[in-house]
């Protein structure tokens, strides 16, 4: 039976095949970006104007039409978890990684197609009972999503829904990491060797071999709270807690921070596995068009399998306010400093390579040269957070929270964005509407530094994190203008994504249709196959003829991996 | 609900409530912190400049136009390693010479008990108890089966020790030019006890007493917050953290005291 | 409509492997990582407090040595069960994986009386860390043997169907099941020391 004839819920639903099984992904991660997104915009309004009715929804949400401190850090704990674990992670890794690795190593699918079709749907299913913890009784959960015991312990009932729903999102992550190394190892077209892998194809074997190391202490870590709450255990709870003036009937001798520990070590090479991918795709962008040959190539790989390494031996750098001692905190400032050097390599690696192009403005080049800067400003503020003593100001403030959405929003969400410019001919064999993609990154641009910049300015001041109405303190109040700005910017920057999601959905037929199957004269293996590819990706076997990036020393035309010869 | 509107926007475009950079700092250690704060800004601003410039430098110079075709020839640049390695050195030199001898002398050198004024800091759901060990200098015996409303940590004023402790709530009065040492513990969940304007920030964590100390050098009122999400009070977790002259808390101490012994009576 | 993904039943020349032994091995890695957070969880708790119970006096050794010894044998029966069909004798594997699952059974049997006893005693995971840690990572170990018997019936059950039409990718997934097999019983011997005899 061809793949033509198949009916329609196996073609598109319950489909094996990694095409439609990342275009999966990447319109269930849109969804949950967007949710998470629109969670900040209810968060936001609370922040700027502090316990004033949200206007026509807020009836809906709540009795007064504001936020309640209830409700408020419900939110701010949902935004995260969907944000990370149901929107970027799903979309760098699921999305690009599942469409694009097989494509790039010639491949005609994943190793294990119905695994892969499983990791999709346990991650669905952990999506909607991440959804449903809205319903319960109580709210959402409501204690970060760093989810730290005791507090996390103790809270309401949607903790463990939580927790299942996290149990389920981890395990769909390991499946997905093991296909994704088996695919890129074994399946790789005849002539790709590993030094002519394309650097989002290195991006993403890290990153998958991060996720299938660091991911199973959080499970375990979860299926240990689990027990703390389903079945009366006290591994994160010690003797003689007092909670509201009554003592807590448990046992007792449990340690709070061994949560601390397992989660961090899973957490920080999660901050890799949101970057990596981006960084990936970014490279590949640029190469693209640059129209020459990427500088430092093995530098840059290099530098991605350091970085991979060391990030699992710098967690404990979020624990320093955890009364932590000299040497320990010593060698955690250490290893947090080292992780830093790769990260310059890898920024400075694709400055250098801009260096004699020919650069082409395209709606994706766009995006992926705006990443480098805020990718830059997110790493730079790292450094004073990774020095315990200035961490002790800084720890825990809004400066923490500028720094990582530095990294994550305009530098993450950026690149994930060009690469959806860049590769939606692949996609679709149509391009995206120019003007609609400059439109949205211009605005965007400008409204995501509006947002996110002045959060160092009162993280300065020493404005906490999580703060439901921060003019309750004096230094919080004498900043509180900036948090009518930032959010004044973040709706400016949810309406910039209206002119993106129009596009992506009426492009789909409406479309400009690509000249031929490399509109971009890019030089990777995916470029190879037809636009879109059909079911076998690749009806003969394609074979790999030389490092990827390569062009003609003599006529300075491109050479894609996949030409046999000059000319 | 319009009325709020309006007065957030008449503080904005009056340009109230935008202030930034560091809080005013009356500890004795704070000076070395905001040192490392602050050259580490200089430092990332150096560098951020440096890339922007040369990006944007490229972004015009290297733009695909009429007549100019990309350089496809092999490059090498030495430069920008001597420039990583420059960064990594300057990084070494911050570990060692600014960020390692502040946390050590935080961590290890603590004043003399005798001559400091030691208080244990309870934080619970969502308040500071701030437990002053009295004249004697001595911290009375304390029971977690002893905590109800009006004793907040527990101390038991039958202790000989406890009968002149004082237990303020939210209100952490010290005097001036004295080491003050904090043992900090917390009775329910993790609170991240911060105090701005001392540079000082520490977790308090249920089942641990984490000591830590710092000394004051000017007078003023404070507030205490709390850093760590600690659940629905977390953003009105709000203390006071008054420096006062040695008079002034003398005299609180003595107001204290009164107030106790007419409890007593 | 199936794809044809090289690698499946013959290994990869240049790596060596099958795809599904190569992904095997990142799956017990992956596992590896799960039990070692769990047993440093152990040892953090462990250290933490001074009335930490000695597990040969709570726990019964007796049945736990029993326990060790079938597992033991049943990782014998499943490297049998494998190089019977290396050799081209399906009845041979199929009494050895036969042998392979009553074992299983057996230790859960095993299992379920031991937590019987404690259950009857009214001793749960809120009776004390010890017992909660106990709880925890031997009923976790309960579920993958639970895991590996639902495996390996369906290999020796319907899934045996496919030595006819393809006998060496039939080969690798015994293989794979046996690797697995022994993973889960490597965990048992390290579970064993570190909960019944210290």
């Amino acid at each position: 039976m061809s793949h033509h004839e198949m009916p329609f819920w196996k073609k598109y639903i319950f489909s094996t095949d990694h095409k439609v099984i990342g275009l999966q992904y990447g319109i269930t991660a849109t969804f949950f970006l967007l949710f998470g997104f629109f969670l900040m915009i209810l968060m936001r309004w609370q922040l700027a104007y502090p316990g004033v009715e949200i206007p026509l929804i807020g009836k809906a949400l709540t009795e007064t039409g504001a936020l309640t401190p209830e409700l408020y850090n419900a939110l701010g704990a949902m935004h995260g978890t969907i944000m990370i674990f149901l929107g970027v992670v799903p979309m760098g890794v699921g999305a690009f990684g599942n469409y694009l690795v097989p494509l790039q190593v010639g491949a005609c699918d994943m190793a294990f197609p119905k695994l892969n079709m499983m990791s999709y749907w346990v991650y669905f299913v952990g999506g909607v009972i991440m959804m449903m913890s809205f319903l319960m009784p109580g709210g959402a959960a409501a204690s970060g999503w760093t989810s730290y015991p005791p507090l996390s312990v103790i809270s309401n009932n949607a903790q463990t829904v939580w927790l299942l729903s996290m149990v389920f999102l981890i395990t769909s992550s390991l499946l997905g990491s093991v296909n994704t190394i088996v695919t890129a190892i074994q399946l790789r077209a005849k002539g790709l060797n590993f030094m002519r892998w394309p650097i989002h194809v290195w991006a993403q074997v890290t990153t998958a071999f991060l996720l299938l190391l660091a991911f199973p202490p959080l499970e375990g870590a979860a299926i240990l709270q689990l027990a703390d709450r389903v079945f009366g255990s006290s591994f994160f709870l010690p003797s003689g807690l007092v909670v509201s003036g009554e003592k807590l009937g448990v046992a007792g001798g449990g340690n709070p921070l061994l949560w601390q520990h397992l989660f961090w070590f899973l957490a920080h090479p999660e901050v890799y596995v949101l970057i990596l991918p981006a960084v990936g795709v970014v490279c590949e962008i640029v190469t693209t068009n640059c129209r020459k040959p990427f500088y430092g190539y093995k530098t840059m790989v290099y530098s991605i399998l350091f970085l991979g390494f060391m990030s699992f031996v710098v967690w404990a750098h979020h624990m320093f306010m955890t009364g932590m001692g000299v040497t320990l905190s010593s060698f955690f400032q250490a290893t947090t400093m080292i992780i830093s050097i790769p990260s310059v390599i890898i920024l400075t690696t694709i400055l250098l390579t801009l260096w004699g192009a020919s650069i082409r403005f395209t709606v994706p080049m766009l995006f992926a040269m705006a990443f480098l800067p805020m990718f830059a400003i997110g790493g730079l503020t790292g450094l004073p957070l990774g020095l315990t003593a200035s961490d002790i100001h800084l720890h825990d403030t809004y400066y923490v929270i500028g720094h990582f959405h530095y990294v994550v929003a305009p530098g993450t969400l950026f690149a994930l964005m060009g690469g959806v410019y860049y590769w939606y001919p692949k996609f679709s064999g149509r391009h995206m509407n120019e003007f609609l993609g400059k439109l949205h990154f211009w605005v965007s641009f400008v409204a995501i530094n509006f947002v996110f910049m002045p959060m160092f300015l009162m993280g300065s001041k020493g404005v906490s994190r999580r703060m439901y109405d921060q003019t309750q303190y004096s230094y919080g109040a004498s900043t509180q203008s900036w948090n009518v700005v930032m959010s004044t910017a973040a709706f400016v920057l949810l309406l910039a994504q209206i002119p993106f999601i129009w596009n992506m959905f009426t492009a789909w037929k409406t479309g400009k249709k690509v000249q031929n199957d490399n509109p971009w004269e890019a030089t990777t293996l995916e470029w190879a196959a037809s636009s879109p590819p059909p079911h076998e990706n690749f009806p003969t076997p394609v074979e790999v003829y030389r490092n990827p990036y390569s062009y003609s020393a003599t006529t300075r035309k491109v050479l894609p991996q996949f030409i046999p010869q000059e000319g | 609900m319009m009325e709020q509107l309006a007065k957030a926007w008449q503080d904005v475009l009056n340009k109230r409530g935008f202030e930034y950079g560091l809080p005013s700092d009356v500890s004795t250690h704070g000076f070395a912190i905001d040192n490392l704060i602050t050259t580490l800004h200089y430092f990332m601003a150096l560098l951020f400049v440096g890339w922007g410039i040369y990006l944007v430098y490229c972004l015009v110079r290297f733009r695909e136009r009429e007549g100019h075709t990309a350089d496809v020839a092999p490059q090498h640049f030495s430069l920008p390693k001597y420039l990583e390695i420059g960064v990594v050195i300057f990084e070494a030199c911050l570990l060692v010479f600014f960020s390692y001898p502040v946390w050590a002398k935080l961590k290890t050198d603590f004043p003399d008990r005798e001559t400091s004024l030691v208080v244990r800091i309870t934080a619970e759901q969502f308040a500071w108890n701030i437990h002053y060990p009295g004249k004697d200098g001595k911290f009375g015996k304390t029971n977690i089966d002893l905590i109800d409303g009006t004793n907040p940590v527990g101390l038991d004023r039958e202790d000989p020790n406890g009968k002149d402790d004082i237990v303020s709530i939210n209100q952490f009065n010290v005097p001036v030019g004295k080491p003050v040492i904090v043992e900090l513990g917390a009775k329910d969940v993790i609170h991240g006890f911060f105090l701005p304007n001392a540079r000082v920030k520490h977790d308090a964590i249920p089942g641990m007493v984490f000591p830590l100390w710092f000394e004051t050098k000017e007078t003023g009122k404070f507030e205490i917050a709390c850093a760590q999400l600690c659940g629905v009070g977390h953003y009105r977790m709000k203390g006071y953290f008054n420096v006062l002259t040695q008079e002034e808390y003398d005299n609180w101490i003595l107001e204290e005291e009164e107030a106790l012994k007419e409890e007593g009576a | 409509m199936a794809v044809h993904i090289p690698y499946i039943d013959k290994p990869n020349p240049v790596t060596g492997v099958t795809n599904a032994k190569l992904g095997i091995w990142l799956f017990l890695a992956s596992e590896v990582m799960l039990f070692g957070a769990l047993f440093s969880a152990l040892i953090t708790l462990r250290l933490g407090v001074s009335d930490w119970p000695h597990g040969y006096d709570v726990l019964n050794v007796p049945l736990a040595t029993v326990n060790t010894v079938v597992l033991i044998f049943s990782s014998v029966t499943v490297v049998m069960a494998w190089a019977a069909l290396k050799m081209h004798n399906l009845k041979q594997f199929k009494t050895y994986m036969s042998l392979t699952l009553l074992m299983s059974f057996i230790f859960l049997g095993i299992k379920a009386v031991e937590y019987g006893k404690k259950f009857s005693h009214g001793i749960s995971p809120a009776t004390s860390n010890f017992y909660a840690i106990y709880f925890v990572i031997t009923g976790l170990h309960g579920l993958h043997i639970l895991g590996g018997i639902i495996v390996n019936a369906y290999l020796l059950g319907p899934g045996s169907h496919m030595w006819k039409s393809e006998p060496e990718r039939f080969t690798g997934r015994i293989e794979c099941a046996g690797l697995y097999w022994h993973f889960v019983d490597l965990v048992w011997i390290f579970l064993f020391p570190i909960l019944y005899l210290l």
